[in-house]
């Protein structure tokens, strides 16, 4: 149970969700607002199956049908280019991959269709699509396990969130199906939550207050998740919680760590952490993707540019090698930055 | 397949023929105009011309209702021309300038206009195909009764997207026609060398959808069959692979002589030109006399006279307009 990362607000009555929970509530309620929003993908709706790969959309066919609620065959380009194409004739899809590894079969259809078709049309059309994708290694090798941030950031055009708790990922994928553009939006697996019928190993409990009144969590704001005056610590998703605890021990040595959830990348909220960096100093980021050209690279590029004045050391970068995610338990804890080589960073830079 | 007369389509009207022979002649003589225009350097970008397609664009555009949405491709202009996009808008966009059809952000390979019922051209070959479907999902969600009609050449049913989009769309019964242009050639490479089955609506078999080749240089058997194909889409009965038989007289693009094509096979072609085959048909039937071709000609003639000064006089976007038109607000 995550009690280090409640980002919530205090509330008397707790409704305490996890991810799964929060981003189904999330779809149901955006649902029932608009007919227009459709949900699309691979084992999302059939009856006595998984409700997607990790149970988000489980049991959403019996409220809204499959008119609404549309099985697809294994066919992510299809997939998404009948999103986007949909999205085109007015209608606001939420399509999914099971692994946000299958998103390089759909790449032409998101980088060269969806995130241009406003462009190339000067301005005339909009592409109002969610594209949701699993991220994060966990025990499944190379190709069920990759963090693609960095890849869909790169394209202009598309928006990228990935939320680290159940009441960002519910206000964040609200405010995704209701902005006009295509928005990648990245889960975590081990975010999910262990409720429900894929329990997945390694997963944190984390569940937070989810407030039954609507409430909806802008693209481009990061959250500064823990003040402090010592170091600024940059993180997404997963890694949101190892910086949390990172934190934490630093506390302990008497060393006051800052730590933003970044939560979405694009927009990328610059100014939340440039006045980090400008308070503190000093900046690590932590990332599960690769390090060689991650979102870390990016932002300690914006940083250097803007707060090079500020900067009392240099920028460091906690991220995975630049290697396939192993399968191997160990290798794989090897891979995935902790809570040790983040402590290992900051103490680097003080 | 492809024969030297007209197959006289029921329905027609002899005004909807001699409006379908002047499109035909406003797709033509915009390919030819675009092309001196380039060899003139007063054009950007590069071109890929579809001079010889006449019949397979406007064929398939006659069929369709004002509702109805296309995709096309990288060879797109007869597309746009025959779909109604206005040819000022048009070759506006060839000049590079503001009154372009996508404000100068397109070029000739996206060129198109939503509200006249085409999407921007889809230049990444099959790409357009899945947009194809997604756009027909919205149509049956909707229940508007409208269709798509999405253009692509014979090169596209090689490539991974249209399997899965004729598939996702026969599933679901999408009212969707695939228009496959087949003028011979994928770039240089000749589709029987790149592919088994003698004709590429053998493919509509493997997804469970009717699949048909007709005679793509006669306008009003690409017309016939687009309808047929339409009514059943729009129907409920869902897609078509509907296999247009033509060729392209011009190269794949302004550099392409077109070296690898034997020549008595452009000979055979010429003389199934699908203009002057319909030309022939009308006077021929009394539909139109020499004089009134002549007057269309001209009258075609002026307006693309029309169109390049307006292309010209329209100004050229600020360099850093580049920069919007990313996001929507």
């Amino acid at each position: 149970m995550s009690t280090l990362h409640s980002t919530a607000p205090e509330n008397k009555t707790e409704r305490r969700l996890t991810m799964v929970e929060a981003l189904r509530e999330a779809l149901r309620e955006e649902m029932r607002r608009d007919e227009r929003v459709i949900l699309l993908g691979e084992d999302i709706g059939v009856p006595g199956g998984f409700g997607g790969a990790f149970t988000v959309t489980l049991g959403m066919e019996q409220e809204f049908g499959h008119e609404r609620v549309l099985d697809t065959p294994i066919s992510e380009a299809a997939i998404a280019g009948v999103a986007a194409g949909a999205a085109l004739g007015g209608l606001i899809p939420v399509a999914d991959v099971q692994y946000g590894d299958f998103l390089f079969l759909a790449m032409d259809q998101l980088a060269n269709q969806a995130a241009k078709m406003r462009y190339m049309s000067g301005g005339k059309l909009t592409v109002p699509m969610v594209f949701r994708a699993p991220v994060g290694a966990t025990t499944r090798g190379a190709q069920h396990g990759q963090s693609l941030e960095a890849f869909l950031m790169h394209v202009p055009g598309l928006k990228v969130a990935c939320p680290s708790n159940p009441y960002d990922g519910k206000g964040l994928l609200k405010s995704a199906i209701r902005d006009p553009n295509p928005v990648i939006f990245f889960e975590h697996k081990l975010l999910y939550g262990s409720k429900g019928a894929r329990k997945e190993a390694g997963g944190m409990e984390l569940v937070v207050h989810v407030p039954e009144e609507e409430y909806l969590i802008p693209l481009g704001q990061a959250k500064v998740v823990r003040q402090g005056s010592q170091v600024t610590i940059v993180a997404n998703l997963l890694m949101v919680h190892r910086s949390l605890q990172a934190a934490k021990a630093l506390a302990a040595d008497g060393i006051d760590a800052e730590v933003i959830d970044v939560r979405t990348l694009v927009p990328l909220d610059e100014e939340t952490i440039f006045a980090s960096v400008r308070k503190t100093g000093r900046l690590i980021i932590v990332e599960e993707d690769n390090f060689t050209g991650g979102w870390g690279a990016e932002v300690a590029a914006r940083v250097a540019d803007a707060c090079i004045g500020s900067l009392e050391g240099p920028i460091k970068r906690v991220a995975a090698p630049d290697t396939p995610v192993p399968f191997a338990p160990v290798m794989e804890n090897y891979y995935i930055p902790s809570v040790e080589k983040i402590l290992a960073a900051v103490n680097e830079v003080l | 397949m492809t024969g030297t007369t007209i197959a006289k389509a029921a329905g027609l009207s002899n005004s909807d023929r001699i409006r379908m022979f002047r499109s035909m002649l406003l797709c033509r003589m915009f390919e030819d105009r675009v092309y001196y225009l380039f060899l003139q350097g007063r054009m950007p970008g590069t071109i890929h011309q579809a001079q010889g397609q006449e019949a397979s664009a406007v064929g398939v555009c006659s069929a369709l209702e004002s509702g109805d949405m296309i995709t096309s491709t990288h060879r797109p202009h007869e597309h746009a021309v025959a779909r109604g996009v206005p040819v000022n808008s048009l070759m506006a966009e060839l000049f590079a300038k503001v009154d372009g059809c996508c404000h100068g952000k397109g070029g000739s390979m996206h060129v198109g206009d939503v509200d006249y019922g085409m999407l921007p051209a889809i230049a990444i070959v099959g790409g357009g195909i899945p947009l194809a479907a997604g756009y027909a999902l919205s149509f049956k969600y909707r229940k508007t009764g409208n269709i798509v009609g999405c253009f692509f050449g014979d090169g596209a049913t090689n490539i991974g997207s249209f399997h899965e989009a004729v598939n996702i769309s026969a599933i679901w019964d999408l009212p969707v026609v695939f228009v496959c242009e087949n003028n011979k050639y994928g770039a240089s490479t000749a589709i029987e060398k790149v592919t088994r089955v003698p004709h590429l609506s053998d493919r509509a078999a493997a997804y469970g959808i009717p699949g048909r080749t007709v005679d793509g240089n006669d306008v009003e058997a690409v017309y016939a069959a687009m309808l047929e194909a339409g009514e059943r889409a729009r129907g409920g009965a869902g897609p078509t692979l509907l296999e247009v038989e033509t060729y392209r007289f011009a190269g794949h693009s302004r550099s392409d002589p077109g070296h690898y094509r034997a020549k008595d096979e452009v000979t055979y072609w010429k003389a199934r030109d699908p203009l002057t085959r319909y030309e022939a048909f009308l006077t021929g039937e009394g539909i139109l006399s020499a004089t009134e071709v002549a007057d269309l000609k001209a009258s075609v003639e002026k307006e693309l006279d029309a169109a390049v000064a307006f292309a010209e006089a329209s100004p050229s976007p600020r360099p850093e307009d580049c920069l919007n038109d990313v996001y929507a607000a």
